[in-house]
């Protein structure tokens, strides 16, 4: 997440002071991302340092002080926004997830159930999509920002899951055997998926 | 005392060589006000439990009890007016009759246990109205969206005075929106005192479930234990990672 885009975001709404910066950051991400003051005020200071926001001369803040200052977007800080928001996060990056390599790890350890080991995997995601469903059911019917927050939770979870089951099938069809380890002439998956670093 | 109970519950079909054993020894226990979701790949039992539990099919071994009444002791005739009377069915195609209008779809299993066709619409009403649907109550099923049969498939399963609700992947043919109305008005249906069992291989729909057992090749595998308040997900997260609950 970043701090810095997030401050712009409530900036662009008009000039704000930090403590009421912190406070609206929390609510609109439903609380899930606490943020300490400061943090608010370091990213504050940078934003102000890279010409993205300024002090709010109208507010009367001639002062040093930054819990006194307001503050507001610069037409670069909007432009910086706008940029920050159509950029896709980087997603190509090949999967190492530690899940997936404990599956991979367990195929490969003799005596291992790796069935089993999913499983306990399983009922672990499931567990913890039961928290957030009733996170979602107590609260976020009524607050837009949880709801999403909470939705995005549970849709990752649930690929996550997805790709347990999918594994489990198979293995299953498999018989369990591990996989023999690939020929020295067929390309590393890296090189495949075009990965250089 | 459990709505539900399937204590040792086997069920075999075909004989020698041609045998499959679908269910294997299963015993779950679910009491009035509680959702338990069954989860499971395909084949692995689900729906051939779901049907022992609605008393569609009577197990190989095991006992059966719906509302401390063993109903593997009924005849076909009670089995029927248990089914009218205690359990609801939802499934994943709605099944609701295309010549009945909504209000008559819901009134119609209370018409059957032979109630007046007039006090039977008058508690359909109310059930649509609950699950605000009164404004479509004239409706046929072709009038209607996914997300509202499903509705009214649900208003006709907690009409009148049913303790059990059994769900076959009640949200499989909606989107993630509508999928959630469905299980809210489960989870609902729970809290004024139902039971609910729904099988899935959805793990967004079985998170609903107050508890979740894992079905794998006709037995029990595993269960959920119950989980920590929801407020340790909230003080666990944090920072700039941007990440609730880590898979570790």
């Amino acid at each position: 997440m970043s701090v810095r885009h997030a401050l712009l975001a409530l900036l662009s709404e008009g000039p704000k002071y930090g403590l009421q910066l912190r406070e609206e950051f929390e609510d609109r991400t439903g609380d899930v991302w606490p943020l300490n003051v400061g943090q608010v005020y370091t990213t504050l200071q940078r934003l102000e340092r890279d010409d993205l926001i300024e002090a709010d001369s109208q507010a009367g803040t001639d002062t040093d002080d930054d819990k006194q200052k307001r503050f507001r977007i610069t037409p670069a800080g909007e432009s910086e926004l706008g940029r920050w928001l159509r950029t896709p996060p980087d997603m190509s990056a090949p999967p190492r997830d530690e899940l997936v390599m404990k599956i991979l790890v367990a195929m490969r350890v003799p005596g291992t159930d790796v069935r089993e080991i999913i499983q306990a995997h399983r009922r672990y995601l499931v567990e913890l999509m039961q928290q957030w469903t009733r996170i979602k059911d107590d609260e976020a019917e009524y607050d837009l920002s949880l709801a999403l927050v909470v939705d995005a939770e549970l849709f990752r979870l649930d690929a996550v899951i997805r790709w347990l089951d999918s594994a489990d099938g198979r293995i299953k069809r498999a018989g369990g055997t591990p996989p023999p380890p690939s020929p020295a002439n067929v390309p590393r998956l890296r090189r495949r998926m075009g990965v250089t670093r | 005392m459990s709505v539900l109970e399937l204590r040792d519950v086997s069920k075999v079909y075909g004989h020698g060589v041609a045998e499959v054993h679908a269910l294997y020894e299963i015993s779950l226990a679910v009491g009035a006000g509680t959702m338990v979701a069954v989860m499971g790949p395909s084949g692995s039992g689900k729906s051939t439990l779901l049907t022992i539990a609605g008393t569609l099919e009577d197990p190989s071994t095991g006992e059966v009890r719906i509302a401390g009444t063993d109903v593997t002791q009924l005849s076909r005739v009670q089995k029927a007016q248990l089914r009218r009377r205690t359990i609801g069915y939802v499934f994943q195609d709605f099944n609701l009759l295309p010549g009945l209008t909504a209000a008559e779809n819901v009134a119609l299993p209370l018409e059957l246990d032979g109630m007046t066709a007039r006090r039977a619409r008058q508690a359909g009403l109310a059930a649509l109205n609950r699950l605000g649907l009164a404004e479509r109550a004239g409706h046929y099923p072709d009038q209607m969206s996914g997300g509202e049969r499903q509705r009214v498939a649900i208003a006709r399963a907690v009409v009148g005075e049913r303790q059990l609700l059994l769900a076959d992947e009640p949200s499989g043919a909606l989107d993630s929106v509508n999928g959630e109305a469905v299980m809210r008005l489960i989870h609902e249906a729970c809290r004024g005192g139902m039971a609910a069992v729904v099988v899935t291989h959805d793990a967004q729909l079985a998170s609903w479930a107050d508890r979740v057992v894992f079905l794998r090749d006709g037995r029990v595998t595993d269960r959920t234990t119950p989980a920590a308040g929801p407020e340790s997900l909230l003080r666990g997260a944090g920072g700039d990672s941007g990440s609730g609950g880590q898979v570790r």
